[in-house]
């Protein structure tokens, strides 16, 4: 124990990196979960076909295994990142692609009554989509998105293996140094665990900020059809 | 009203004395007494939510009561009285065997064959061998008319074939009472009749008691040796069929029967 | 010419025993978290007092923390204690364990999902509760989720790549070996991927046919 005292400032240098690569990551999560997942559902094939691609290449392969290449294949296409761009990229992309098909199925299980009330309003496909659908979808996004930034918190751990000094790789290092084992991966198994805890209660608390049904909170976006209990702007 | 609950030793093969069962604000059973004798043969109408369903759920051990006392051929099923919170004994599973149920929704096992869903109990309850419990399951399939589905499954069957196996394998156990929970109402209108037919003939082939809880008033009208009347919890009315469908003395019963019969 | 398909061809081989190694690795802990998981499941469901929550809590730490910092502690830890498994079986466990944490969940979610009455008319017969367990609602418990088991089937798969990094000889370690032996990492990376990307996604495939067998639509 007394290792991990004497180690402390260090852990906590990891730590931040850690939160940095996770907070950067989730946002570029969510910004290519929400381009690919509406692009799955484009009317254009153009937009369509990428992002299908897109998508099951990144799902189909191995997260460690992108790392990898982003970090000692892709130079010698001659594109060269740093490392932390490189592991928040392939965080962002990778994630992306498995929160996109959330995006995807949380729209398109909004029932049909919808858009067919909107095609009958005259409202147009990006109104649809912006003004009735979005609106209602994301109430049911956050549950798997939960998921996606838990996992993203662990999958950090990987970028340790790309020279990255994250909280694992600090840790590695510390037992390199000093022989210690039990108590400085018992303490970051630990730290993680909080880390993910804490991370679904903030999803948790921000379904109750979207949902839609809850009585005098109005929707932080405000629908124009089918609100329930939602206050008109 | 009925009379007021006798000593559980007076010989009735079922015995509900002051059993209360509420469902939070809703008032299910209030403080009942109710008895059957050995081998009646017993239909309980009345409207949705008068409690029916939850006496036979409270006989078959699928709900506790709140207060009361429940036996079964003298022996305790479930004592609630004075506050006892009762609890599943050695004593209830060996009283529960006597009882057998047949259920609005067949509750069939899907994954097995109709034979398997026979065999099942008496070969893991009374130790039956599997040789001797199929012998039973063809005897009792025949006499549900399905001796040519024996190897099928339920999603092969249509509702009221599935209710049948479910009728055989209640009897496979040799019930001593037998319970029916409206067990046509969940079926297509002309798939009533074969199960109606096969229960007719157990109540007129068998010494069981048989307790039915139905909305299939000329059936109850034929079998029963008695009709019962419920209504918010409590018998408000009981005799033999053709006082309480020709001549009810309730109010309450005749209007229902009005609004059943009058279709 | 940046890629050689010389090179490509040459080392392909050696993939290919490294693919072999993560099959191996994945098939076995899979193994290990469909019963680990199913014991974990069942346990819970019963709420017997102590253990309920020990395996509650188990699903949630290893749902919480990351497989890589997972197979550190199990490989430097457990000789600490005696316990010195090779690299390959210490990876099998650690996955296997890994995921049946997920696959507690899936169980627990098919159990809820058998319909009330198969328990009530499992009362009515006075079956015993391991009869009950084993012959009526395991069996369409089990059924009904094969198709999510086979989704954690293809995950564990891409997961496993991770215990290279505690020595396991798998296709990710024989990728890297032979980039850092050979200053070459494009090809041995890119076909590692591809051969990642086609094994996933045909099996991926065959997990839908099991969807429409199994679990079709409700």
């Amino acid at each position: 124990m007394s290792v991990v005292i004497e180690y402390a400032p260090l852990l906590g240098r990891g730590l931040l990196t850690t939160l940095l690569i996770t907070m950067l990551g989730i946002a570029l999560t969510l910004v290519v979960a929400f381009a690919a997942g509406l692009a799955r559902l484009s009317r254009f094939w153009l937009l369509r076909a990428p992002a299908y691609v897109f998508i099951e290449v990144f799902r189909g392969t191995s997260m460690i295994v992108q790392l990898f290449w982003f970090f000692y294949a892709l130079p010698f296409l001659g594109i060269e990142f740093t490392p932390i761009a490189a592991a928040v990229l392939v965080l962002g992309l990778n994630e992306g692609a498995y929160a996109a098909e959330v995006v995807r199925g949380a729209i398109v299980t909004r029932p049909t009554g919808q858009t067919e009330a909107c095609i009958a309003l005259g409202l147009s496909p990006a109104q649809r989509m912006r003004r009735v659908l979005l609106p209602q979808a994301i109430p049911a996004m956050l549950p798997p998105f939960g998921n996606v930034f838990v996992d993203l918190l662990k999958a950090t751990s990987l970028v340790s293996l790309v020279t990255i000094v994250d909280l694992t790789f600090t840790a590695q290092s510390i037992r390199n140094e000093t022989g210690e084992t039990t108590a400085i991966f018992t303490v970051i198994l630990v730290m993680y665990f909080i880390l993910a805890m804490a991370l679904s209660l903030l999803t948790r608390w921000l379904e109750g900020r979207f949902a839609i049904d809850r009585s005098g909170r109005p929707a932080l976006t405000k629908p124009v059809i089918g609100g329930q209990g939602a206050i008109p702007a | 009203m009925t009379a007021p609950a006798e000593s559980h030793d007076s010989g009735s093969m079922i015995t509900f004395a002051g059993v209360d069962k509420s469902w939070g604000a809703n008032h299910v059973l209030r403080s009942l007494d109710f008895e059957v004798a050995a081998g009646e043969k017993v239909s309980i109408i009345g409207p949705s939510g008068s409690g029916k369903t939850t006496i036979l759920r409270i006989l078959m051990t699928l709900e506790t009561p709140d207060d009361g006392l429940v036996t079964v051929e003298g022996q305790s099923l479930w004592d609630a009285r004075n506050g006892a919170r009762p609890k599943e004994t050695k004593q209830m599973r060996v009283t529960r065997r006597k009882i057998g149920m047949v259920f609005q929704q067949f509750n069939l096992f899907p994954h097995m064959t109709a034979m398997e869903n026979v065999i099942e109990a008496p070969i893991k309850v009374l130790g039956m061998s599997k040789d001797d419990a199929r012998e039973r399951a063809t005897d009792l399939m025949e006499m549900v008319g399905l001796s040519k589905h024996l190897e099928h499954k339920p999603p092969q069957l249509s509702g009221g074939q599935q209710q049948r196996v479910a009728i055989a394998r209640a009897m496979a156990m040799r019930p001593k009472i037998l319970l029916f929970d409206e067990p046509t109402s969940a079926l297509d209108p002309e798939l009533i009749g074969e199960v109606l037919s096969v229960i007719r003939d157990l109540a007129h082939s068998t010494d069981m008691t048989m307790l039915m809880v139905t909305h299939e008033m000329r059936f109850a009208e034929e079998i029963s040796d008695r009709v019962v009347m419920f209504d918010s919890g409590a018998a408000i009315e009981q005799g033999p069929p053709q006082q309480i469908f020709k001549d009810p003395s309730h109010e309450r019963t005749r209007l229902f029967l009005r609004a059943v019969l009058e279709r | 010419m940046i890629w050689s398909n010389e090179f490509a061809l040459e080392i392909l081989p050696v993939l290919l025993r490294g693919l072999w190694v993560t099959v191996q690795l994945t098939l076995l802990g899979f193994l290990i978290s469909l019963v680990v998981g199913l014991v974990v499941a069942v346990v819970r469901f019963a709420k017997i007092p102590v253990l309920s929550q020990l395996c509650t809590l188990y699903v949630l730490f290893m749902r919480g923390t990351p497989l890589l910092v997972q197979a550190y502690f199990a490989f430097y830890v457990l000789p600490a204690y005696g316990v010195t498994l090779s690299s390959f079986a210490t990876g099998v466990v650690v996955i296997g364990l890994n995921y049946s944490a997920y696959t507690a969940e899936v169980y627990r979610s098919g159990i809820e999902g058998v319909a009330t009455g198969q328990w009530e008319a499992a009362t009515a017969l006075s079956l015993p509760p391991r009869s009950t367990w084993n012959r009526v609602v395991l069996p369409q418990a089990v059924r009904s989720v094969i198709p999510v088991l086979g989704n954690y089937l293809i995950q564990m798969f891409k997961d496993s790549a991770v215990l290279s990094a505690i020595g396991v000889i798998d296709l990710m370690r024989a990728a890297n070996t032979l980039g850092s032996s050979s200053f070459r990492y494009l090809e041995p990376f890119t076909l590692a991927g591809l051969l990642f990307l086609i094994i996933s996604y045909t099996a991926s495939i065959g997990v839908k046919r099991l969807e429409h067998r199994y679990a079709p639509a409700h």
